[in-house]
This record gives structure tokens, sequence and C-alpha cells, in this order.
């Protein structure tokens, strides 16, 4: 006992000396969880409290698309320019190229007469499956002056079965211009947006024209406003284990993810430590001590657990106390505290006895340092560290669960997202405590090939 | 009594070298201050290495006071200190924090290794600066760091493997006389080196190798006496020849 302790001494005494190392374990992560975090909730911020910029070119004159442009506006996702009408395709290009928005909107000269007449056309085969063909073909003359609102009116200017008779103009699509790195994702947010804002105008001119044929009048603004605005709620419940309905959010995500980052880069300092001890003939005087060096491997295991405790210690306290500070979510902890310190033990075991491997297996610190590194984010990355595990198809399901930071990940997550208790995640510490035993058993068998023991 | 080391047939190869030692022999009574030379490859290191267990043989024994040297045996190593020629201790360490942790390895507890440590640190002029990082100090400093290590448990036999390389005219002086107060306490010595000065002022018997076979192996003073050469140069020179060694 008395020799491990004056090892755990010594490694501690090293590593305090290990300034670099000491920056990798313990500043970086602190950093970075901060920095991604920050990164991730303006990203949030941009799209749920900022508006994006969306640039609109209006070539149509007609109500349908000023209808459209307020709708836009009023989804409150989008700060809207208006360019002037004939500018077109060349100012748009020019304005995403100097980045003044993202996103543009070209709507056609006949975008208007183009609603019309496939509402109109939706309307007649409405009216026909309801057997009232015939209202809409009869009143067709009657409306053909311009509607309320200064557009063409329900049933007017386009023939009632319109769906034969061509658009002037043709079908001209809505163009969407986005610069080339916005990521795909939110392009798809933007498109569904105004997908929506299209969908609600079209409503809007489906309806009226209905009411109008059935009706023989205008539909009244209040009535027009229930049927259009008046939607079932949705409400958002995020199925936690421990009943509490709070959201998770961008900190709950991150904190836990970037602490195991962090525990496994302990693999820099422990592997090229233990590289160093070997190549700088310590090692060897050690083998002609009368003490096994298995003491050696033991005390790093229980110094370097003890750096990955604080490290996680540090992290979260970050999380709790200066996230607020800054203007980031708190970080909430999980009520099942001993389930807590159990999986943190298990997530630093498994990052030092990965560490222990990488140590020694290497042959120069200049392998255990890349190899390490690298390996851990490629490790990070296939685990779900940086991608969420649930867009991973195929190869890179399989692959995931060869990384053990994602099982890190997942009993983490069992805890602090899904409000979880230790039994909860009982999967992920059995298979935490394979990897353990798998990768003490390879560190063993390296230790006796390499004749340290 | 038995010898402090003993070496009963051995053999040993490397995977590359297969037979580089052969039915070996070779006895270091206790309380000698022993000399292994030989040129390059001639295999003294590997022969060190044997000697304290740092390489297992192939077949034969080695004893150590009649203790059998074998890999799991423990004990055995407490018989031996070892100060190897690459500095092998933490540089980002003190020279008493070094002391602390080869001590408590070499089966010391705690208020013997502290009396130790003051004691070596005096002897070795390492007192003043007991408390600074070894990696700022001078060659011949580390030296001696390196050797207080192996010889903090006050061990009964001291294999050296050169133990004065690089260091200064004073430092060496130094380091041999202290050697030789050892010896006096009763340590025996087994030493290899290429300065064959040093050799003949610290050594009383001597063992030429080459080829992994005794050349020669006797009294120092019998030796040169025998092959009629006033130093020890001129023995090692007429014995293994002037060619270069390309092994």
């Amino acid at each position: 006992m008395f020799k491990l302790r004056a090892t755990i001494l010594k490694d501690v005494r090293v590593l305090r000396r290990d300034k670099l190392g000491m920056i990798f374990m313990f500043v970086m992560p602190m950093l970075l969880v901060l920095i991604v975090t920050s990164m991730q909730s303006s990203t949030f911020e941009l799209v749920s409290k900022n508006k994006v910029p969306l640039l609109i070119c209006n070539e149509d004159t007609g109500a349908a698309s000023r209808q459209f442009i307020r709708t836009i506006d009023t989804l409150g996702l989008f700060a809207v320019q208006e360019i002037p009408a004939g500018q077109g395709e060349a100012v748009i290009r020019d304005r995403l190229h100097n980045k003044e928005a993202m996103l543009a909107v070209l709507l056609p000269a006949n975008f208007s007469a183009q609603v019309a007449a496939r509402t109109k056309r939706l309307a007649g085969k409405a009216l026909n499956s309801f057997g009232l063909g015939d209202s809409l073909n009869g009143d067709g003359g009657k409306t053909g002056a311009a509607g309320r609102d200064g557009g063409p009116a329900p049933g007017g200017d386009v023939p009632v079965q319109g769906g034969d008779v061509p658009v002037q103009g043709g079908d001209v699509p809505l163009t969407l211009f986005y610069h080339p790195v916005l990521q795909e994702s939110f392009r798809r947010s933007a498109e569904g947006a105004i997908y929506s804002a299209l969908q609600l105008v079209e409503s809007k001119q489906l309806l009226k024209t209905l009411y109008f044929s059935i009706n023989e009048k205008e539909l009244p603004d209040t009535l027009e406003n229930e049927l259009l605005t008046n939607r079932t709620a949705i409400s958002e419940v995020a199925v936690s284990r421990d009943g509490s309905r709070g959201a998770p959010n961008v900190t709950q995500h991150n904190v836990p993810a970037w602490t195991i980052f962090a525990m496994f880069f302990v693999v820099v300092s422990l592997g090229s430590g233990i590289v160093r001890e070997k190549l700088n003939g310590s090692s060897i005087r050690l083998k002609t001590l009368p003490t096994n060096y298995f003491v050696a491997i033991l005390s790093k295991q229980i110094t370097y657990l003890g750096v990955t405790m604080l490290q996680a210690l540090l992290i979260f306290a970050i999380g709790v106390w200066v996230f607020p500070v800054v203007g980031l979510p708190r970080l909430n902890l999980p009520g099942d505290w001993a389930g807590l310190v159990f999986v943190s033990l298990l997530c630093g075991c498994c990052a030092v006895s990965y560490a222990i491997c990488v140590g020694i297996f290497a042959e120069t610190e200049e392998q255990a340092n890349g190899f390490g590194a690298l390996s851990i984010v490629i490790l990070a990355a296939i685990g779900g560290l940086m991608v969420p595990d649930f867009i991973m198809t195929g190869a890179f399901r399989t692959a995931m669960k060869f990384s053990p930071l994602h099982w890190c990940l997942d009993a983490y997550y069992g805890l602090f997202l899904e409000g979880g208790k230790l039994k909860d995640v009982w999967s992920n510490v059995l298979s935490l405590i394979l990897i353990i035993a798998g990768l003490q058993g390879i560190a063993l068998w390296g230790l006796r090939r390499k004749n340290l023991i | 009594m038995s010898p402090a080391m003993q070496i009963d047939d051995l053999s040993f190869g490397y995977p590359g070298q297969p037979g580089l030692f052969s039915h070996f022999n070779l006895e270091v009574g206790a309380g000698l201050r022993f000399g292994l030379f030989g040129p390059n490859g001639a295999g003294k290191t590997t022969l060190m290495n044997l000697m304290t267990g740092l390489l297992a043989t192939d077949t034969g024994k080695i004893r150590l006071f009649g203790q059998e040297m074998q890999r799991h045996n423990r004990s055995v190593h407490s018989l031996f200190g070892f100060v190897p020629q690459e500095l092998s201790f933490y540089q980002e360490l003190s020279p008493v924090e070094n002391l602390d942790f080869f001590g408590a390895w070499s089966g010391m507890a705690g208020p013997a290794i502290r009396r130790r440590t003051g004691e070596l640190l005096d002897i070795l002029g390492l007192a003043d600066v007991r408390d600074k990082k070894v990696q700022h100090f001078s060659g011949g400093m580390k030296r001696r760091v390196n050797l207080a290590i192996g010889v903090i448990h006050r061990p009964p036999l001291l294999f050296l493997d050169e133990p004065t390389v690089g260091v200064d005219v004073q430092t060496r002086h130094a380091i041999i006389g202290y050697l030789r107060q050892l010896n006096e306490d009763g340590t025996t010595l087994i030493y290899t080196s290429h300065q064959l000065g040093e050799a003949e002022d610290l050594c009383d018997k001597v063992a030429l190798i080459d080829q992994g076979r005794i050349v020669v192996h006797d009294d120092l003073g019998v030796l040169l006496s025998d092959h009629r050469q006033e130093g020890l140069e001129g023995l090692f020179l007429e014995l293994t020849g002037k060619n270069y060694r390309n092994l």
C-alpha cells in the first residue's frame, strides 16, 4: 500500500508539472463546452428569436403575391426586404453574393394568376364532387370584375374549368435562391416555412372561391380569419422518466457530451506519460526493483480517474454557475446523484483504460499524442458527440456501437435528458463495464507482450 | 558463503542473433569490485540485462547470493541495485522526490527513505539542490542522482553500467571514490565501462568477454603481469585485436 501511495504521489507531482497536459485536460474542454454551447445557442436563437433576412422580388401585381409577402412577414421567421419589381434575378444574385441575405424569393409576374387558376380548378373539382358543379360555371360571368381586394375575384378572369386552359405566361414556379454556405437543414426549414405561407395563401383563395360559388357573396372577414387562424394547438412534451416537463436545451445536450470528450482527452497526457516513462529508461529501472510494474499502471489509473472526476466536477460547475452568467441556459443536474457519480466513474474508468492501452502500445510520444487525439475525435464523431446518433444510418449506426464514447453519452443522456435513474441506464452501464474489462484485458496483454510485467 | 553472483551454463540469444551466449559460466565473489569489459557487441549489456533480470535466460541459471534470478521472483530484486547507463529517473521531479519514489519501490519505509535521502544527498553533493527539478541539472549532477537512486536501499550487490559516462574529472573522481567507499562497507560491485583508466582505479578483478565467451578472467594485477602489459588498454587490444567492431 505504501508503494502504491508513493507511486500515486509521484504521478500527481509529474502531472502537476505537465503544463501542456493540464491545458489539454482542463482548460481546453472548459473552453470547448462554453464555446460550442454558445454557438449552438446562438444558432438556435438566430432561428427562433432573431429573424433571418429574406429578399423578395415581386414581379407580380396581383393580390395573392402581396398576401404571400404579408404571410411570410407574419410567420416571424424572416426579416423581409422587398426588391423593386423589374430588377429581378441579377440583383438577387448580387445581394446574396454580398451576403446581405442568405435567402431570396422571386415571385413570377403571373403568380396571382397561377394561384387563382389553381384554386379555381380545385374548387371546381370540389364542387363537382359535392354535386354543385353548376354553381361555379353559372357564375363565371357575374364575377368577372376585380375582387374585393383588387386581385382576381373568385371565379373571375380564369375560366371555370380552368384546368384545361393555360394561364397567361405559362406555369412559372416561384424561385428560391440561397447562398451556398447555407446548411441544407436550415434551407429545408426555410423552404418548409415558405411552403406553409404559400399553402395559407392558396387555402384562403380556395375558401373564398368555394364560399362565393355556394353563397354568391364574398366570404366575411371574420369568418375568413376564424377559418384560417383557428388551428389546433400543439403542446410539446419532452418524455422524461421523472415526469418533469422541462424541455431539454443546448446546455443539457452539450455539457455531458463535452465532459466525456474531455475525459477521453486524458489520452494526450496519460498516453504520452507512459511512453515517456518507457523511453527515458525509468521503466527499465522499475523492472529491476522488487515491485511489480503493475503498481505503476494501477497508480496511473487511480490518478487519472481522479483527473476525470475533477474534469466532470469543473465542467458541471461551469454549466450550473457560469452558463447563466453568460446568458446560456443553466445545467440541470440529474436527481439521481448516486447514479450520476457512478456513471461518471464508469466513464472516467473507460477513458483511462483507453489511454492506458494507447500508452502501452505506442512506441513514441508522437504516436501516443497523434493517434490518441485523432482517435478520440473519430470515436466522438461516430459515437454521436458531434452528430446526433438518431440521424446516423447503416454502417455508421453499427460503427457507433464500437465507440466507448457512445455508451458513455447514452448513459449520461439517460440521466441528464431523460430524467432517468441508474436503473434506467443499466444496459449502458453493463456495456461500459464490458468495454472497460476489454480495454483492461488488452492493456494487460500489451504489458506482458512488451515484457513490462 | 555464496558468491555474490553466479552464472551456470547460461544460453541466450536474440531472434536475429541466436546463440549469443552458449554454456556460459561466471562467478563473482562477495565483496569484490568486478569489472566486465569487452569491445562493442561483445555481449556486456546483454549480460548485464540478464544478471539484473531485465532479460530472461533461454537455459541455465543466474543466482544472486544463492537465490535464483527468476522473472517473477521479486524478492531477489531487493538484493541488488542497478545504475544503468541511461539516466533512469523522472527529470521533472527533484532529487528528493525521485528518491522518495524509488526508495518506496525498493521496499523501504518512509522514515528510512528520508534518513537515507539526506545522507546520500550530502555524500554526493546534492543537498543544495535537493528540491530543484533534475531537468535543470548539469550532466554530472544527473549522474550523481542516477547513482543515488541505485544505492538508496543499501544493496549488497550493485550493477553499474557506464556510471561516469559524459561527466567531468571532478565528478568522475567523486563517483569512483564513493563506489570504493561502498565496497569497503561491504557492497559487491559489478561494473562495466569503456573508461579503462577508471576501471584500473576501481576494479580488483576483471573479465574480458568477446562474442559471448570469456577471453580472460582473473585478478587485474595477475592478468597485467601474465600478459606483460602496463595497463588495461594494452591488455584489451592484445586479447581482442585492433579491428573495428561493426556490431
